[in-house]
């Protein structure tokens, strides 16, 4: 699905991703840990094409296409989702206006009749009972006023009325209690199909515990320097990131 | 005060000019205060962008090039389409035509009638709160004005259809018009005034010049939509005055116009009232729009709100000027003023200014101001869910507007004016 090779990108002149080289494909949850700094962020606002962000090398192919070549809302388009670590409240425009738009620009794009309003509203009823969003929320504006857990839940609701084929969830689990990250994890794990694929990027295991990963990998220093199962989050969880800072520390 | 020989010139001009008309039967006002208006405007002159009050918006330059002859030649207009079910009034070219529909309690006609049918209300109210001498356009149009508007709502009426003003305007050649309107609400009235300023054709200067009463225990509602072509230059003047326990909400659109300049004052002659003065303000292309409010508390008890937004497209220039005058008697004021401002270009301009003059020491008043860019994050987060750049720009700037715009209680105006607004962004 996504294929990420040797990509270089830097922020305000200081290069960051330092070398990343990633295969994931469709059916497939990743994870990307490592201690703060380590570049996990800007990974995954280079994939979602922020603009702050430069890409100095390497290549990253979505699907038969150079991902980089994209603008923001064509990366979205083509299937790419970022659930962000900071939701942005956008005052003034409803989350209802916002995803019809997004929904049918994005039909638009792949050649479709926009979306007919009781389909429509038929599909935010029942996604948003996915992630138990209050129905009020649905209706408010965008993230305006919303909780920690609020805003992480109509993350993973955009992500369901838009039906991504690959999702980037960075640092979901940040700010979220533990009933919270469950209610979002079971949201993921229902949306997770054979066809699509998901980067979870986190510091900490526990998100682990509710959205089991098939592979996992270390990102240090702007490299991923150790690959591995499940049972990686596991060890990390157990030993830290001082290990890894030691084997791994560039003078 | 210094008079330049070139203003005496074409103030000389136009005093010949007027004076040709002193007893013209469509000039409401009598030869002493016309007489009284055009001296102040040979002694003041036109304000250069020396005045402060006319810093940012140097009338003297755009008047004295283009409007020193005062031509008065006019095509038929074409109506645009009236969209409001409405009691209509038709100005065209400045000067009352007709009024379509009536009310219980209502009387519309020119003020040449009005002064002797309503004696007492016109000469009692007209050039008493724009008084000729309070600004050299407000002279102008004193001088010049013909056939104006006279609406007066009686004691206690309540009218249920708004009253729309079309302010009609389409010149053969550069010309300059001087609409004159006096508006008085009897007490415990109820009505609904919708100022709706369209033009074409040749550029024109307008010296519009308002005087609003809101009686006691009144309820004013005022729009007005300035929705005028590239041609339409204009200092206009809306003096209002309200006493005890009346309400007077204003609410302003302008989408376009190359220069407009609108003085909003407010004069608050009793306890318990409450006004809003609300705006939005589109500036496309060389467009230069300055409002000037001023809001004068004079006794206890009064609460006001000011919310002005703006957004600048191009080499447009916006201006606020919110002024709040709290004079010691004015104890327990609230006045609240906020001017929020948005520049789509490098080359956009926004100036703005709150002055707040307080001489009681129990009140409650802020002000704020900001102007930025449209957020970049919010930007990027609509566009991370497929949003394309120019529609997340315009739901950004839809939602910074909604609340002006929602504003407008009548359900077929405000569906009008977000018509306008959103034709405006493109």
């Amino acid at each position: 699905m996504i294929t990420i090779k040797n990509l270089r990108a830097s922020v305000e002149g200081k290069e960051i991703l330092k070398g990343i080289d990633l295969e994931i494909k469709a059916g497939e949850v990743h994870a990307i840990m490592g201690p703060n700094g380590s570049g996990k962020s800007t990974l995954s606002n280079v994939l979602a094409g922020r603009a702050d962000y430069e890409v100095t090398e390497g290549e990253v192919t979505f699907n038969g296409k150079n991902l980089l070549e994209l603008a923001p809302e064509d990366r979205a388009r083509e299937g790419v989702f970022l659930a962000f670590q900071y939701p942005v409240e956008i005052p003034g425009v409803s989350n209802i206006n916002f995803l019809k738009t997004a929904i049918n620009e994005t039909r638009e794009y792949k050649g479709q009749a926009p979306m007919e309003a009781k389909d429509f509203l038929a599909l935010v009823k029942e996604k948003q009972h996915l992630v138990e969003l209050d129905g009020k929320l649905a209706n408010r504006s965008v993230n305006e006023g919303f909780s920690g857990g609020e805003k992480k839940r109509n993350e993973i609701f955009q992500m369901a009325m838009l039906n991504p084929s690959f999702s980037i969830l960075d640092e979901t689990d940040s700010g979220l209690d533990i009933d919270a990250l469950k209610i979002v994890a079971s949201g993921v794990n229902k949306l997770r199909t054979k066809d699509n694929a998901f980067l979870v990027i986190t510091h900490y295991q526990r998100l682990l515990d509710y959205i089991i990963p098939d592979f996992v990998h270390v990102l240090y220093n702007g490299k991923i320097v150790k690959s591995g199962g499940k049972e990686l989050a596991l060890e990390l969880e157990e030993k830290g990131y001082d290990e890894i800072k030691k084997q791994f520390e560039t003078v | 005060m210094s008079i330049s020989l070139e203003n005496k010139i074409s103030t000389a001009q136009n005093l010949t000019a007027a004076l040709s008309r002193v007893g013209d039967k469509n000039n409401v006002f009598g030869f002493d205060m016309i007489g009284e208006a055009l001296q102040f405007v040979e002694i003041e002159g036109l304000p250069t962008n020396k005045h402060e009050e006319f810093k940012y918006c140097n009338v003297d330059a755009v008047f004295r090039k283009e409007f020193k002859e005062i031509n008065n030649s006019f095509s038929e207009i074409n109506m645009p389409p009236v969209v409001v079910d409405a009691i209509n009034v038709y100005i065209i070219n400045g000067r009352f035509e007709s009024v379509s529909g009536k009310a219980e309690g209502l009387v519309i006609c020119d003020l040449v009638a009005a002064q002797k049918t309503h004696k007492e209300v016109v000469e009692k109210n007209l050039g008493a709160h724009a008084k000729p001498t309070s600004s050299v356009f407000v002279a102008l149009n004193t001088a010049y004005c013909q056939k104006g508007l006279f609406v007066y709502v009686e004691k206690n009426a309540k009218i249920d259809k708004p009253v729309y003003i079309h302010y009609l305007t389409d010149p053969i050649s550069v010309s300059v018009i001087n609409p004159r309107t006096l508006i008085v609400c009897g007490a415990g009235s109820n009505v609904q005034i919708i100022d709706d300023y369209y033009s074409k054709g040749a550029n024109f200067f307008s010296t519009h010049t308002s005087e609003i009463v809101v009686g006691e225990n009144a309820q004013v509602k005022h729009y007005k939509i300035q929705n005028e072509g590239d041609n339409a230059f204009g200092v206009i003047t809306t003096e209002v005055v309200q006493s005890s326990n009346s309400v007077y909400d204003a609410a302003t659109f302008i989408f376009s116009g190359s220069l407009v300049r609108n003085n909003h004052h407010v004069r608050l002659f009793g306890q318990n009232i409450e006004a809003h003065l609300n705006g939005l303000i589109i500036g496309r292309h060389n467009a230069l729009i300055d409002n000037h409010t001023y809001i004068d508390h004079a006794m206890p008890n009064c609460n006001t709100n000011e919310l002005y937004k703006g957004i600048a497209y191009e080499k447009s220039s916006l201006v606020f000027n919110g002024k709040i005058m709290v004079r010691r008697d004015a104890q327990k004021t609230n006045a609240y003023q906020s001017s929020k401002n948005i520049l789509m270009s490098d080359d956009a301009s926004i100036y703005t200014k709150p002055q707040l003059e307080i001489y009681a020491d129990d009140v409650k008043c802020s002000h704020g101001t900001s102007t930025g860019k449209v957020d970049e994050d919010a930007l990027f987060y609509l566009k991370a869910r497929g949003i394309g750049d120019e529609s997340a720009r315009k739901l950004l700037l839809q939602a910074f507007a909604q609340e002006l715009i929602d504003k407008i209680e009548i359900p077929s105006l405000h569906d009008k004016v977000l018509e306008l607004f959103e034709e405006s962004l493109k």
